[in-house]
Formats: C-alpha cells, sequence, structure tokens
C-alpha cells in the first residue's frame, strides 16, 4: 500500500499543505474564525495598549513559582471549557433538530469531528489542566514547602500542556480534527480509513502535552515525598494531598502506556508497520486494551484530587475534623490499585470469554467499595456538625447526591450480560457524564469557589456563584436523564440523524439542559468579573477566611512568593487548626533570607518548538521537523550550560512583606 | 527531619532555621521515578513483541533472520559501556577529573559501537526484504530493539553533553549529579537490552 507520506504531490517546502486546507468553504467554521480573530485582535491589542506584554512575560510566563503556574493552569482549563462546551452544544442542537428527514445543519464530517474534539479537549485540556492546577497550587502550601521540588520542569509542564492545547485549537482553522472518536480506535484511526490530518493533528496533540502531563507527575510525586515540612509524616498529610499523590502515582504510570501506543499508531500511520492493521499480522485489539490500560486509570486521576478536595470542604464547612481520616486514606490506596485492574469492562463485548469478562467485572464491582466508604465518612464528617452552606459546601452535596446516581449505573454496566446490552449505547454516555460531571467538574468548581481567596486575596461572589451552582445542577439533570431513558431504549451514541420520530422530545429535552448548563458557565465568568470589580468589599485580609483546618490558611492570601517565612512545624494531623487551637503567635522578628528559584524562559520556548514541530510532523514538512527538533535539543542542552538558577529574598524584604501583614490583620479585627 | 517538641511549654510551630534542604536533594528520586516510567514505555512494546512475535504474515521469522553471534558481540559492547561507566563513577567519587573524563570517553566509545553494530544488523536485515513493513512480528522487532537504540543514542549525545559541562565548569556538584543520573540511566538501559537478548534474541532461536 501506498502511504500518503510517500504521495509525490507533497511539496518539499510545504508538504501536504495547500490553500486548500484551510477551510474557507464552511461557513460555520469561517463565522467561528472571525469571532476567535476578532477576540484575539481585541485581546492582542488591549495588552499592547497597556503594556502588559513585559509584565505578563516576566511575572507570568517565565515564572516557577508553583502558584503562579496553578493559576495558569487553571485560565487554560477555563478557556477550553469554553470550546469543549461549544462542541457540547453544537451537538446537542444536531441531535435536536435531525428527524423526520431532516439533516440537522452539521454535514457527517464536521459532526465527527464535533464530538472526537469535544471528548478529546474535555478530558486532556479540561479536566487535566484544572486538576493539575489546583494540585500545584494547594499541595506545596498544604505541606508547608516553598515550591514544587523541581521548579523549572513545572513551568516547562504547563508550556507544553499549552503546546498541545495549541495543536488541537490549530486544526479548526487549518486542515481538520479526527474523525474517530476520543480514543483513535484503528482500524478506523489507521491510515487506510482516516489518510487525512485529523488523526494526526489528534496524535500530536496528544503527545506534546502528555509530555508535559508525566514530567508534572514525576515532579509533584517527589515534592509530597520529598518536601513535606519537619513532622508531617504520611499520616498526617492532609487528605487533598494523600488524594493528590495518588492520582501522580497514576500518572507516572499510566502516561507512558499512552505515550508508547499513540508512538505505535502513529508508525503505523507514518511508515507502514503493522501493529494495528487489519493485514500481515497486525492487531488492532491490541490498541483497544492499551489505550484502556491507560484509559481507565485517566478517569481515577481525575477523580481522585477531586474526593480530596469534597474531603477539605466537608470538614472546613462542618467545623469538624474529617470523620475516618485512615480509612479515607486506605480507600485512596485501594481506588488507585484497583483502578489498574478494571479496564478490560470497557469492551467486555469484545469477546474474551466468560471467565475474563467475569473477573473484571467483578473487580470493577469491587472499586465501589472504597467509594462508597468515602462517602460515608463524608456524610458521617457533616453528622452533628455546624454545616456552612456556602458555596463549595454546595456543590459537595450535590455531588453526593448526582455522583451516587452515577456510580450505581457504573456498577450496572460492569454486570457483563447488561454491558452486551448497553454496550456504546446513550446509556454508558450519560453514566460516564454523570460521573464526570457530577465528581470531577463539580468538585473542580467546590475547589474554586473553596481556594480562590487564597489566591486572588477576595472571596468570590455568592450571588452569582449560586445561580451559576443552580443551572449547573439542574441542567445537568436535564441533559442527561433523557440519555439514560434513551439508552435504555437502544440508542446508540455518535449518531447524527434519526428516523424514529418518537425519540425526538427527549433530545429536544437533552438540548434544554445544555442550555441551562450555557447559563451556568455564562454565571460562572460573570462571577469572577463582578468579584474583580467588587475585590475591595469581599478581601480577604485574615488569610483564613473558611475558619480552615490545613497548612495552606496558614499564610496570607494570597502568599507571600515564599509561601511561609518560617518553616511549619507540624504536630498533627489539621496542622492549622491546631495552631490556632493552642494560640499559636505569627512571628514577627528575626527573618532570615529565603533561597528561590529564578524565572525562566526555557519552557516557553521549547513548547513552542515542540509546537512547531508538531505541525511539520502533521504537514510532513519534514525540513521543518528536523530544524525544530534540532532547535529543542539545542535550547535544552543550552539550558544546562545556565549557572545562574537562584537567587535569595533578602531579609529586609521578608519583614517588610510580614510587617504588611500584620497591619493588615490588625486593620481586619 | 526529627525535631523533638517539648509539649509542656509553649508548643513551638514553625522552624526558627531553616531546614537545610540539600540542592537537588529531590533529583535523584525523581529521575529514578522518570526511569519507571521509561521503563513502562518497554513494558508495552515488549507486550506488543509478545502478542506480536509470532505473527510473521508469511515471511522470514527469527531463525532466518538474527546472527546470533552478533547480536553477543554487541551484548558485549553495551555490557562493557557499562563497566567503564562504573569505572568513572568510582574516579569521580575520588574526584579525579581526568581519569574519570577518560573512561567515559571509553564507555562513549562501547556505545558507538553498539550502535554502529545494531544498525549493520538493521541494514542487513532490510537488504534481504524483512522491513519493518513486511510482517507485524517485523514491526514489533524493529521498533522494540530501534527504541532501545534510540535511547542508547540519546544517552551519548547526553554523555558528550555532560564530558563538556566538565571540561567547562569542573567536577560541581551540578555535575556530580547529572552524571549519577546519567549512570543510572546507562545501566537501565543495559537492563532493558538484557530482556532483549533473551526474550527476542535467545528465545527467538528456540
Amino acid at each position: 500500500m501506498t502511504l500518503p507520506v510517500q504521495d509525490p504531490s507533497n511539496s518539499f517546502l510545504f508538504g501536504r499543505l495547500s490553500l486548500e486546507s484551510i477551510p474557507y468553504h464552511e461557513p460555520i467554521l469561517l463565522a467561528t474564525f472571525a469571532v476567535v480573530a476578532l477576540v484575539g485582535i481585541v485581546v492582542f491589542g488591549a495588552l499592547t495598549y497597556f503594556r502588559l506584554w513585559g509584565y505578563l512575560w516576566k511575572e507570568w510566563f517565565t515564572s516557577v513559582d508553583h502558584k503562579k503556574i496553578g493559576i495558569m493552569y487553571m485560565v487554560l482549563g477555563v478557556i477550553m471549557l469554553l470550546r469543549g462546551f461549544a462542541d457540547a452544544i453544537m451537538m446537542r442542537l444536531q441531535q435536536a433538530m435531525a428527524f423526520g428527514g431532516s439533516e440537522g445543519y452539521l454535514p457527517a464530517h464536521h459532526y465527527d469531528q464535533v464530538f472526537t474534539a469535544h471528548g478529546v479537549i474535555m478530558i486532556f485540556f479540561v479536566a487535566m489542566p484544572m486538576v493539575t492546577g489546583l494540585m500545584n497550587y494547594v499541595v506545596p502550601l498544604q505541606i508547608g514547602a516553598r515550591d514544587v521540588s523541581f521548579p523549572f520542569l513545572n513551568n516547562f509542564s504547563f508550556w507544553m500542556t499549552v503546546g498541545g492545547a495549541i495543536v488541537v485549537m490549530m486544526s479548526l482553522f487549518i486542515g481538520e480534527f479526527s474523525k474517530a472518536g476520543w480514543l483513535a480506535m484503528p482500524p478506523l484511526s489507521g491510515i487506510g480509513a482516516s489518510p487525512d490530518v485529523g488523526v494526526d493533528y489528534y496524535i500530536w496533540g496528544l503527545q506534546i502535552a502528555g509530555v508535559g502531563t508525566t514530567l508534572s507527575g514525576i515532579n509533584l510525586l517527589v515534592t509530597i515525598i520529598k518536601m513535606r515540612a519537619p513532622g508531617m509524616h504520611m499520616m498526617r498529610m492532609p487528605i487533598f494531598t494523600w488524594t493528590a499523590l495518588c492520582t501522580n502515582v497514576l500518572i507516572v504510570a499510566s502516561f507512558p502506556v499512552l505515550t508508547a501506543v499513540l508512538v505505535l499508531l502513529s508508525l503505523d500511520r507514518y511508515m507502514g508497520t503493522h501493529f494495528f492493521t487489519n493485514g500481515m499480522g497486525g492487531n488492532p485489539m491490541m490498541y483497544v486494551n492499551f489505550i484502556w490500560i491507560w484509559g481507565h486509570p485517566e478517569v481515577y486521576i481525575l477523580i481522585l484530587p477531586c474526593f480530596g478536595i469534597y474531603s477539605e470542604v466537608t470538614s472546613t464547612f462542618s467545623g469538624k475534623k474529617l470523620f475516618g481520616y485512615t480509612s479515607m486514606v486506605y480507600a485512596t490506596i485501594c481506588i488507585t490499585i484497583l483502578s489498574y485492574l478494571v479496564w478490560l469492562h470497557h469492551f467486555f463485548t469484545m469477546g474474551s470469554g466468560a471467565s475474563v469478562n467475569s473477573f473484571f467485572g467483578i473487580t470493577t464491582m469491587i472499586i465501589s467499595i472504597p467509594t462508597g466508604a468515602k462517602l460515608f465518612n463524608w456524610l458521617f464528617t457533616m453528622y452533628r456538625g455546624r454545616i456552612r452552606f456556602e458555596l463549595p459546601m454546595m456543590w459537595t452535596i450535590a455531588f453526593m447526591l448526582t455522583f451516587t446516581v452515577g456510580g450505581m449505573t457504573g456498577v450496572l454496566l460492569a454486570v457483563p450480560p447488561a454491558d452486551f446490552v448497553l454496550h456504546n449505547s446513550l446509556f454508558l454516555i450519560a453514566h460516564f457524564h454523570n460521573v464526570i460531571i457530577g465528581g470531577v467538574l463539580f468538585g473542580l468548581f467546590a475547589g474554586m469557589n473553596y481556594w480562590f481567596p487564597k489566591a486572588f486575596g477576595f472571596t468570590l461572589n455568592e450571588f452569582w456563584g449560586k445561580i451559576s451552582f443552580w443551572f449547573w445542577v439542574i441542567g445537568y439533570w436535564f441533559a442527561f436523564t433523557p440519555l439514560y431513558i434513551l439508552g435504555l431504549m437502544g440508542v446508540t451514541r455518535r449518531m447524527r440523524v434519526f428516523d424514529d420520530p418518537s425519540l425526538q422530545i427527549w433530545f429536544v429535552i437533552a438540548a434544554f439542559g445544555a442550555g441551562l448548563i450555557a447559563i451556568g458557565i455564562g454565571a460562572f465568568l460573570i462571577q469572577i468579573a463582578v468579584s474583580i470589580r467588587d475585590k475591595e468589599k469581599n478581601r480577604d485580609v485574615t488569610g483564613d477566611p473558611w475558619n480552615g483546618r490545613t497548612l495552606e490558611w496558614a499564610t496570607s492570601s494570597p502568599p507571600p512568593d515564599y509561601n511561609f517565612a518560617f518553616t511549619p512545624l507540624v504536630r498533627d494531623l489539621d496542622a492549622w487548626h491546631d495552631m490556632k487551637t493552642h494560640g499559636y503567635k505569627r512571628p514577627q522578628s528575626n527573618f532570615a533570607p529565603i533561597h528561590m528559584p529564578r524565572n525562566t524562559g526555557t519552557g516557553v520556548i521549547i513548547a513552542a518548538l515542540s509546537v512547531v514541530c508538531g505541525f511539520g510532523l502533521i504537514w510532513y514538512i519534514w525540513w521543518l521537523v528536523a530544524l525544530s527538533f534540532g532547535a529543542i535539543l539545542a535550547v535544552a542542552i543550552g539550558h544546562t550550560f545556565i549557572t545562574d538558577r537562584d537567587f535569595h529574598i533578602p531579609a529586609r524584604t521578608v519583614t517588610d512583606t510580614e510587617a504588611a501583614r500584620s497591619k493588615l490583620l490588625a486593620r481586619g479585627t | 527531619m526529627t525535631m523533638t517538641v517539648d509539649t509542656n511549654s509553649t508548643p513551638q510551630f514553625h522552624l526558627s532555621e531553616e531546614p537545610h534542604h540539600p540542592e537537588g536533594a529531590s533529583t535523584m528520586l525523581g529521575f529514578w521515578v522518570y526511569l519507571m516510567s521509561d521503563c513502562l514505555i518497554f513494558a508495552v512494546l515488549f507486550a506488543v513483541y509478545a502478542v506480536l512475535g509470532h505473527s510473521f504474515a508469511g515471511g522470514p521469522g527469527p531463525k532466518e533472520l538474527f546472527d546470533l553471534e552478533l547480536v553477543a558481540l554487541n551484548t558485549a559492547m553495551l555490557l562493557f559501556s557499562s563497566i567503564t561507566y562504573g569505572f568513572a563513577m568510582l574516579e569521580m567519587a575520588r574526584d579525579r577529573v581526568k581519569p574519570m573524563l577518560i573512561w567515559l570517553v571509553i564507555t562513549g566509545l562501547f556505545g558507538a559501537a553498539f550502535l554502529t553494530i545494531e544498525l549493520t544488523e538493521f541494514s542487513h536485515m532490510i537488504a534481504e526484504g524483512a522491513t519493518p513493513q513486511s510482517s507485524a512480528f517485523l514491526s514489533a522487532f524493529f521498533t522494540l530493539v530501534g527504541t532501545h537504540g534510540l535511547h542508547v543514542t540519546f544517552g551519548s549525545i547526553w554523555l558528550i553533553t555532560l564530558i563538556l559541562q566538565v571540561l567547562r565548569f569542573g567536577l560541581t556538584s551540578f555535575n556530580k549529579r547529572r552524571l549519577m543520573c546519567l549512570s543510572l540511566f546507562w545501566h537501565f538501559l543495559d537492563v532493558i537490552w538484557i530482556g532483549v537478548f533473551t526474550f527476542v534474541y535467545l528465545m527467538g532461536m528456540i
């Protein structure tokens, strides 16, 4: 077979890129491009007008401060949420319209890209950056550290994630995105069925982002093991840090599998090898196994830190220490291990036989035991607590109610015979949105409302937060309950048009739900805008707006660059609560210079070169690939010759910063 | 890390002095964790070889293709390079820069010999028509062995970089740490190769 790589019409200079690759004949894309370009010009112009580029570069882009990197991860996540949600609402509209002979408004090749992009973006570029962002921000503060173990690597990881997002976004306006679903299963994603650039955009977007994710996993894992404040042994770690530890173990132990399997898929596509082809001894089912050996731990990578958030929130807003801390830790570890033993439940229908299916069905059901234990721990923490129904607590309660239903439908799907009926139906779609929206997303909102005052020094507006909350929660139920029903009736996923008119009403209800969620997202953006406007009114001068229990609340909001003037000494679980109850007094003098890492632009540069290299690989522009790859090596090696990597914050600066805080605290009381 | 706290008097909540975090104290652990993640990539490639290793698609199999004597020679090159790297580390421990550099250069030469022999083997196979495209077995073979070879290539580039580093800055704590990391990496590739030699070459001849 001749591969597209060998096509003689590929030019040396531009590979297979030509003017025809720009989708100017597609009105929807053209309009999108106009809007994106307009917003881009306005943002670019505003940054130039207010002379903010230098500030952004010096204070943010090149920053190795875990707090700033954490915030940048969150910004990336929110921006990509808008894109991922735009895809969602397009699908809902299409499916609500395409009945009774109507083709809807999306042509098939566009619709297939939309559902692929929606899944890829929501998992890799919304959920992952936001989870990583919260871990980045909170973990070093919770363990009383000044930064992560490898601050430069942290900056680099972030920019590689951005690089992956840029590659995926580029496919909107140059060429097209993958039409093979969010896991790109061969042979559909093979070169025979998908000869265009779509799958290549998918591969290189994920590979570039994957480098960032793996490195950030290693970084946070080592940070938690090595950088804890004296006295904080493992069983005194805050539960969020525990879940972050387990999540990063999962990242390090699963992302290399994704990397390897995508390499094999690209070899099939670029070199004509036979790993996943139908002929010459290839085995497509091997891909399905590998991708889920990564993919199942991936969903636990997302949910575990959120379980950590719920634990912190429940205990703080119930005014009690967490019920069953030890059982919570062991439940988290159990889930971590079990998440590796269930991957086959994603393809019971492959036909591995009764014994194999039973094994994976049973391991899947067992996962619900530690998860259930967690739920009871949260309930018992609330029991006889003085519960304050602030926004983080509201999201937590909504999670408990919503996620439980998702968990039950999950156990239902874990029964292989039932799965044979429900496999790839809308029931499955409803199930995993139930756990990912009801579990991960609600957790992220709880976490953002909880830690926002720590990061920015003022609380988020409650009115708009509540609007956002109710529209999200009710919108979720309107959007996905119909999918459960449709799935039970046998409607499969990824359909573009429908024949049976009796189904339409359910899709209309689902579209209505998506509309409610749109209002929820809008209200969230307004919440942030209003909060920034009113920041003086909602300022948090105490550094501890919720009467928190863990170390991040011991420092000011926002924390100084060095986090803690003196490294805390931990005597108990809930270290800050312990400090408050035992008459802790802030140190006022005898400050010493603090050793800090210096900012560097190397991460941004290597990530930018990686994007260029990925672009060359996608479009077969080999000279560009060679040039950019050589440049990556040169910059990386050049970086090792830079010896000026750190500096000391002088004791005077620390004294001034702390004195300013004392003044603020005195004003607050 | 051990601190005794007197619980009877006013409790102490912070250290009055900075805890001593030696520069780069986390690096070895971090690099070790990275190696384990790399090990997983090889685990996937070994698993692929286990699944596809007998899918010859009517083409040649290991017995027709492998030249065991050449591979044994190649294995010797890599094992020797590990020993010489070890000698370099011994010299580093004694802070003797020049002998250390000599051992590092010898290590690099063994690495280069390994790569040359491997490429010769590959080019022979391709000349006989046994290309990565011929069958799933050959796809898996070239990818597993080639990925190891790529690692050795990057290890060699790293080795050269570190030799330049030592020439420029001497045996600073920075460079010692880097040499220790490369040492781990180099021995790790040795271990992987023993797996390749046993699993692919020796068992292929049975």
